[in-house]
């Protein structure tokens, strides 16, 4: 087979390869090393007592028979840590009016959800800890506890905590104008109440953390499962008062993050405070119920939305209530509004539409925190957005995809603005579609579906176009004053035997990020891959950055990589000009060796290069400079954010005696600017496909009238398995952003943004025949048969 | 073992009787198959005398949990604890087994219909072991069918079922249903039973079968799964059951 040459066959040529992991060999074999594992000399184990009541007054704590259990070395209070750490209040000064009461690490008078830690143990052993955490006693007065988001803003509602003026955390409104009179004057309306269901992140490896605090030199180590080393060192020094420069932040392997392990946990701020008062390592590793009782929740809103239409099925305009409900108080420091914003924000997204009015409440309620989780709002907005349509299409009796045809902003009409003010700079929803079509096969899955219909099977389709928002700038965080960086920073240096390695600040928690990075240096370098090493999650190690999240890794890290990989290659081909008596332009890199740039030929190798900067330094010019480690930073200054694309379809079969789902097949078509690694883009898809369905059909957290989590157990809250999911079909369209060299977007929230709305699209499509719907996620058998009538 | 790393149960003693060899064993004698209550979830799967004269366990088997917990999980630890959402007692109870039940005063043989009395309570005295099970072996004029409506593979059913017809011929001679998932313990559908013996089994049979089962079953109601639900689902699995078995083979 004789195929064009392409750029990927010129040697190290790793951008847009399919580059195995590195790391995945060694945590196959066992051998990662996560908090869990770390054993430090006098280590200590910290284990809470958790509040049983949603909302309640603290009226005595008596702790005298738990300090005298065995191995217990301390028993701590609200009390005790607040003489340490100041109190935290997660607003940011952009959410005009937004409010919160502060938060301290253990609470003083009153415990807002049920599950809040109030008491430490700190013993020799966690089993120790946990036995004398039975022998505390509490007493408790309990408050009425505020669970429902209509009572809560109701006149004279009880409040959530004391110290609030009402339940309303933040509101926010927009409005294009006259959106009363285009719905009264349009052909069609379509309008439906959805419901949301609240969810949580689930990661393999639960939040961890050990903190170590050495009193002889006020320095603080703190070993931490968390995707954001740097936002922490800033937090622990700022609220424990160390200097900055003595805290310090490692973040070793980490069993996936999803969004979860960047906010700040009551826990993780006390243990910081029992090594401070214990002089000794203490660990905090919390377990299954634990985490679904503390760490963030997301999701969780009503939206009740219409679109109107023309008669020919052109969108003009869309109004939409969100309500959502957040925990009793904002998460620290990225607040609970991030997602509540972005779904006004983003609905509508993709299409045409100009007219526009949304309004955001925002509700405390004695429940555990909300804040960000993988697709930040997304697959709200979509969902909405995009079954409105399909009820439009309905009405107006156009099909799914020609009613999105008509409506998709054209990929030729780009750089433009979305009525909710977000600046597109390109993007290429009609490839997009296009695409999807071809590899669904749809029309012919819509003739089987009208065959099987006549024979009682009774399958649906659905599709779902999204917009998502990555690589964000300090416009997101750092202009609402928090310490977030949205730069990020590198240090890239040849070692004396000319291998590579690469400190940056963007992390990895599974996804990758270390491997594209290494792809991206060995590109820009013109050396193997396997010569380059990438050490990422150290605060000590790797200069200051925003890290990952937001779909940074790629984005902004790889942009990072990039530009501090071409400063060093700059330096590396100079000092070989110097030692070759050659002009640095006549040379380039190629496999490590440094050859004529014409012809090929091998001049010198890296290896020898650095072997005569580092130990012959005598044998070059005295104005020779070899500088073979260059530090560099980047910041995104175009475009506010990179915004990606993509559209998802989805093909189910609905048992209509069960009111079960069989997901048969999802497809993707997304756009992620350059595709660095195309195996690890898919495997984002995936991922984030599967998060999607589990909360389109499986996901939620329940709780019952008095504030209590009644599923907070890997039974009974259901994650997503293997043996439920289809096989996950992925296309791709590559337009890389003009705002950096690399051209990369962002790819780790697609798949989540978009997988819900069509699945919710697909079921909707099924239950057509029986003039019925659902509007609700996650989509339960019962709800299902509700719907059906059938109980 | 969820139960002690929740806390909720701190015994003082815990005695592992994991190599007992008595407790092991799968031997078919006089009409009957004695299971050691140590035989593993894994066994029931795969042992040719299960499969050959209790079907019933190897067609629940693959049901149960997942090949980890399979690997280690006994059919006497299943039955001894008598979760009412398990498969395995209530396919004992289908299949009209006996458990065989150690104590100081010896052993004695206690049926499946007066083996499971309450939500985890059984016929087992305090400082008795059930050490075997006893099965009624099938044989080919038996026909058996087994489901369950989970919402994951491997989860606890909404609602499950095992049907044992005793039919030689057109006519059921004989059946015996059990369901598991709808009520403090596995429970027999003696209504739905009644309605099949002496019937051919065919489409008015299956519906009077369903029909029965709101004399057989009270499920309980929760937010999650009302119990309007389970009954409705326990209809329509013991009609796809029936109807499986009167398709044939």
């Amino acid at each position: 087979m004789n195929r064009p040459l392409s750029a990927l066959d010129r040697p190290n040529s790793y951008i847009g390869r399919s580059v195995s992991r590195p790391n995945a060999k060694r945590l196959l074999a066992g051998r990662g090393r996560y908090v869990t594992d770390l054993v430090l000399p006098r280590m200590l184990h910290a284990a809470f007592l958790r509040s049983p009541y949603a909302h309640a007054r603290i009226v005595a704590i008596d702790v005298d028979a738990a300090r005298a259990m065995p191995g217990v070395r301390l028993v701590a209070t609200g009390a005790d840590l607040a003489k340490l750490c100041k109190p935290w209040t997660g607003t940011l000064d952009h959410f005009k009016g937004m409010t919160s009461v502060p938060q301290l690490p253990l609470p003083l008078e009153e415990v807002l959800w049920a599950g809040q830690a109030v008491v430490a143990v700190v013993a020799d052993s966690r089993a120790e800890a946990e036995d004398a955490v039975e022998a505390i006693v509490i007493e408790f007065e309990e408050l009425p506890a505020v669970v429902d988001i209509d009572l809560a803003r109701a006149p004279g509602a009880d409040r959530a905590a004391a110290g609030l003026e009402n339940n309303l955390c933040f509101h926010s409104r927009l409005d294009t104008g006259g959106i009363d009179t285009i719905f009264a004057d349009a052909a069609h309306v379509v309008e439906e109440e959805f419901h949301f269901g609240r969810h949580t992140a689930v990661t393999l490896e639960p939040r961890a953390i050990v903190a170590d605090y050495d009193c002889s030199e006020g320095r603080l180590t703190v070993h931490h499962a968390t995707q954001t080393p740097y936002q922490f060192q800033d937090l622990y020094s700022r609220h424990y008062g160390i200097p900055e420069a003595r805290v310090r932040v490692i973040a070793p392997d980490i069993g996936g993050s999803f969004g979860m392990k960047l906010h700040v946990y009551h826990e993780d701020m006390a243990v910081v405070g029992l090594s401070m008062l214990t002089g000794r390592p203490v660990k905090f590793v919390a377990d299954r119920v634990e985490s679904f009782v503390s760490d963030i929740h997301a999701r969780d809103h009503r939206v009740r939305a219409r679109m109107a239409l023309d008669d020919a099925g052109t969108i003009l305009a869309m109004d939409v209530e969100d309500v959502t409900a957040i925990g009793p108080f904002s998460t620290y420091p990225r607040t609970s509004a991030v997602e509540g914003n972005q779904v006004i924000r983003l609905i509508g997204a993709p299409y045409r539409m100009r007219n526009y009015r949304a309004e955001l409440s925002v509700v405390f309620q004695n429940k555990v925190q909300t804040s960000q989780y993988r697709a930040v709002g997304h697959p709200i907005a979509c969902a909405v957005t995009e079954r409105l349509l399909d009820m439009a299409a309905a009405k107006v009796g156009l099909d799914p995809a020609a009613i999105r045809e008509r409506n998709l902003i054209p990929d030729d009409a780009y750089p433009c603005e979305s009525p909710t003010g977000f600046r597109f700079e390109a993007l290429s929803h009609q490839q997009c579609l296009a695409r999807l079509k071809t590899m669904m096969g749809y029309e012919r899955l819509r003739d089987e579906q009208a065959t099987l219909r006549a024979r009682g099977i009774h399958r649906g389709i659905g599709i779902a176009t999204f917009v998502e928002i990555s690589n964000p700038s300090p416009a997101f965080y750092g202009i609402g004053g928090a310490r977030i960086s949205a730069q990020d920073g590198a240090i890239v240096k040849v070692t004396p035997s000319g291998e590579v390695r690469c400190l940056i600040s963007v992390t990895e928690q599974g996804q990758g990020t270390e491997t594209i990075i290494g792809q991206i240096v060995a590109d820009q370098l013109g050396i193997p891959c396997e010569r380059v090493q990438v050490v990422t999650g150290d605060t000590e190690v790797t200069p200051h950055g925003g890290a990952t999240w937001a779909c940074r890794g790629a984005g902004i890290g790889g942009e990072t990589a990039l530009q501090a990989a071409r400063r060093l290659r700059a330096n590396i081909l100079a000092l070989a000009a110097t030692i070759l008596q050659a002009k640095p332009e006549a040379l380039t890199l190629q496999d490590g060796i440094v050859v004529d740039a014409v012809t090929g030929a091998e001049r010198i190798s890296l290896a020898e290069i650095a072997r005569i900067a580092y130990f012959r330094s005598d044998t070059l010019p005295p104005d020779a400079s070899a500088q073979l480690s260059v530090a560099h930073h980047y910041a995104p200054q175009g475009y506010p954010f990179a915004f990606t694309n993509g559209i998802q379809g989805c093909h189910v079969e609905l048992d209509v005696e069960t009111g079960f789902v069989k997901i048969l097949k999802h497809w993707v078509v997304e756009d992620c600017g350059r595709i660095i690694n195309p195996l690890l883009v898919d495997e984002q898809m995936r991922g984030g496909v599967v998060q999607g369905l589990g909360a389109a059909f499986f996901e939620e957290c329940l709780y019952n009238d008095g504030g209590q989590l009644t599923n907070g157990s890997l039974a009974d809250y259901l994650v997503p398995m293997a043996c439920e999911m289809p096989d996950i079909e992925i296309g791709h369209v590559e337009t890389p952003t003009a705002d950096t060299v690399l051209g990369a977007k962002g790819c780790g929230e697609a798949g989540t943004a978009a997988a819900s709305a069509a699945a919710l699209n697909a079921v909707n499509d099924a239950l057509a025949p029986f003039g019925t719907s659902i509007a609700q996620i996650p989509m339960t058998p019962a709800r299902l048969l509700k719907a059906l009538g059938r109980i | 073992m969820p139960a002690l790393a929740l806390r909720l149960q701190a015994p003082e003693r815990l005695i592992d009787i994991a190599h007992i060899p008595d407790l092991r064993g799968i031997d078919l004698r006089d009409g009957w198959l004695r299971l050691g209550a140590l035989t593993r979830h894994a066994e029931a799967h795969d042992h040719p005398l299960i499969a050959a004269h209790a079907p019933l366990l190897a067609l629940a088997a693959p049901h149960v949990a997942h090949p980890a917990i399979r690997n280690r999980g006994t059919l006497g630890g299943s039955v001894a604890l008598a979760d009412p959402a398990s498969e395995f007692p209530a396919m004992m109870l289908a299949m009209g087994a006996e458990m065989e039940i150690a104590g100081l005063q010896g052993t004695r043989r206690v049926p499946a219909d007066e083996f499971f009395q309450d939500l985890y309570q059984t016929a087992l005295e305090p400082g008795e072991l059930l050490v075997a099970l006893h099965v009624p072996a099938a044989g080919p004029q038996h026909r058996c069918a087994f489901d369950e409506i989970a919402r994951r593979r491997g989860d606890y059913a909404l609602v499950g079922c095992g049907v044992m017809l005793t039919a030689p011929a057109r006519e059921v001679e004989s059946a015996r249903i059990a369901f598991f998932s709808v009520g403090p313990t596995p429970i027999r559908a003696l209504a739905a039973e009644a309605a099949l013996t002496g019937r051919r089994l065919d489409g008015e049979a299956i519906r009077l079968a369903q029909a029965a089962l709101s004399q057989d079953l009270d499920p309980p109601d929760d937010e999650q799964v009302p119990a309007a639900m389970r009954l409705h689902l326990a209809r329509v699995l013991i009609g796809r059951l029936l109807g499986r078995i009167a398709e044939g083979p």
